[in-house]
């Protein structure tokens, strides 16, 4: 029974884990490149949530310096995973723009497609 | 003083740099700015290494916060070797990008190879000099980002491929790093590297902890290509630009093995590491099966660019080797072998570059009887080759020479044994190609060839002089590496 409550009290980090590996999963299950990189977003946004969920305290408030509050939520991982969304957006619009130019050289994006001919040659 | 501002002009006049180049659009001016810049940055990391060396680290608030609430760039020892090594690699390299990257890369693209380049370096200093680790991680994914482009500019439509995979790999490392902060920085409250690793003796052998030392010890060894995570290096090293290739193979892989010395010794602290965990007995295992495992699959390799880039893998091996041995001597020779295999490779892909530029490939069957139409570059090869060997005289033999040195005293005499016989797999691989190009009757393809233009020639023969003038005179190399060594290890008793 408390191990019970222990998975409960800590479905934050469970959400997290889910979307970790099947993230992961899909990169590396998936031959679609466009799809892999979808994995790779999932992968990425689960980091946010590892990041973000344990910042924040159950009636906390902003840190703001005021007699009222007592009972801060540290704001320091918000402003860290913005920094990280950025370069998660950035790597996707350079892995889709590989993908384009892959698209234009080889005329296909699936994996087994571009090893097979790549055996051939 | 603008000299106290040295920390950060590290990082900032290179990404100005690349801005400037992404602006001006034409190859010609945007290489002499990537040139200007990339001349400046090892006088600056010359001048705070020195001023290490006499005064002790230098801690640089960014922006005037203080640290632990700021981010700190700190610049040690080791910091300020692997600054001085990624900046001076980066001004050799400069000058035949020239005529390398006008051969091989359309000329409206130029621009944007002298742009990535410069983000790429910036990216690199990044990490080697702040002392945040979630600052490592945005300049990581800086020079990754860059990395991915610069590898994409290839001649080969297989570069698009070889990008593409690296990308995949890099972001999941990238990533797999974020994930070990973010539970350091949920069980200590800091990002600041000397900060955490004082919080850290309160809660040692937790297991948040374990599993962000696992999860950084991953993240990295893909960045740093350690067997058997170093699948997207060879096709990345085969099909880049040359001088791309040169620069990455001397810098990129040298920067991540510092973040795991900065993790393993500063961070967590030796006696955590190497003797509460089993991480010695893995590294050292994978160290050896990069050493022989790499060096075997590059003896079959006929492209000769993508054989060095096993050989490369084989190399790292050495290095971490050094680190897994974690006493005095073998991780002066790992450290020290950071910067003698930087140069030797930065020699032998310039070689490579050169004869691609003369006759557009580097295949092992056209470079027959190359060594008597280009005498002056293939000299190179053969020199920067024994080095790899760790041929006695040239650097790559004190690196090994310390490696031993360091097995010895843990009382494995079966590992110098080993280093011994690995090298021996090098003389097979190079001794292969020295054969073909020296002995063999010249192919067609090398028919009226003649030695690369000197803007070629110097850089080669600036690495390859480096690699005999370290085999002889060790105190700027083994001399600063001890130094770093012993700051490290300062933590194990």
């Amino acid at each position: 029974m408390q191990l019970l409550e222990q998975i409960v009290a800590h479905y934050n980090h469970w959400i997290t884990i889910f979307l970790m590996v099947s993230g992961l999963y899909i990169v590396i299950a998936r031959g679609n490149m466009v799809k892999k990189l979808v994995g790779l977003s999932l992968f990425q946004t689960s980091v946010y949530l590892l990041y973000i969920s344990p910042g924040k305290i159950l009636g906390g408030t902003a840190p703001i310096l005021d007699d009222k509050f007592t009972v801060y939520s540290n704001p320091l991982p918000h402003v860290l995973i913005l920094t990280a969304i950025v370069v998660g957006v950035a790597t996707l619009a350079l892995g889709l723009a590989l993908v384009i130019r892959i698209n234009e050289a080889f005329g296909t994006i699936e994996e087994d497609e571009l090893f097979g001919e790549q055996e051939e040659n | 003083m603008i000299s106290a501002h040295y920390p950060a002009l590290q990082v900032v006049i290179p990404l100005l740099g690349a801005v400037l180049c992404a602006l001006v659009r034409r190859g010609s001016i945007a290489w002499l700015v990537a040139l200007t810049v990339s001349w400046i940055m090892p006088v600056i990391a010359a001048a705070m290494l020195w001023q290490v060396l006499a005064d002790g680290p230098i801690s640089y608030a960014l922006g005037g916060w203080e640290p632990p609430w700021g981010i700190e760039y700190r610049v040690d020892a080791l910091s300020g070797f692997l600054l001085l090594l990624v900046s001076g690699v980066g001004a050799v390299i400069m000058p035949y990008a020239r005529t390398s990257v006008a051969s091989e890369i359309h000329a409206s693209r130029q621009a944007w190879f002298y742009t990535m380049y410069l983000l790429c370096l910036a990216g690199l200093l990044g990490m080697a000099i702040t002392g945040d680790a979630f600052n490592v991680f945005v300049f990581m994914e800086i020079s990754s980002l860059a990395t991915y482009t610069l590898i994409a500019l290839g001649k080969d439509r297989r570069a698009l491929l070889a990008a593409y995979q690296y990308l995949i790999v890099g972001t999941i490392g990238a990533t797999f790093y974020v994930i070990g902060v973010g539970l350091l920085y949920s069980v200590t409250g800091s990002l600041n590297f000397v900060d955490i690793a004082g919080k850290l003796d309160a809660i040692e052998n937790t297991r948040p902890l374990l599993s962000a030392l696992a999860f950084l010890t991953v993240g990295i060894s893909l960045k740093l290509a350690l067997f058997p995570l170093h699948v997207w290096l060879p096709n990345a090293y085969a099909y880049a630009p040359s001088a791309a290739t040169s620069f990455l193979a001397a810098t990129a892989t040298k920067v991540a093995v510092y973040l795991l010395l900065r993790f393993f010794f500063t961070v967590f602290g030796a006696g955590f590491v190497f003797e509460t965990l089993p991480v010695s007995n893995i590294l050292l295992v994978l160290s050896i099966a990069a050493m022989f495992g790499a060096s075997i699959v590059a003896i079959f390799q006929d492209d000769i660019k993508r054989m060095l880039a096993y050989s490369s893998v084989a190399q790292i091996g050495y290095i971490t080797l050094g680190i897994a041995l974690a006493n005095q001597s073998g991780l002066t020779g790992g450290i020290v072998h950071i910067f003698n295999h930087a140069m030797m490779k930065a020699a032998l892909f310039l070689v490579l570059g050169a004869v691609f530029y003369r006759i557009g490939s580097v295949h092992i069957d056209s470079l027959a009887g190359i060594g008597r139409r280009m005498p002056v570059t293939m000299a190179s090869f053969v020199i920067a080759g024994l080095s790899i060997i760790g041929a006695p005289g040239t650097a790559g033999f004190i690196s090994k020479w310390y490696l031993a040195v360091g097995a010895l005293e843990k009382g494995w005499w079966w590992l110098v044994f080993l280093i011994v016989l690995s090298s021996l797999l090098a003389v097979v691989y190079i001794g292969r190609v020295i054969e073909i190009a020296w002995f063999r009757t010249p192919s067609e393809a090398c028919e009226g060839v003649q030695e690369p233009p000197p803007m070629m020639l110097v850089p080669i023969w600036i690495f390859t002089a480096a690699t005999i003038y370290f085999g002889f005179f060790t105190d700027l190399s083994a001399g600063i590496a001890g130094k770093a060594a012993e700051t490290l290890l300062g933590g194990l008793k």
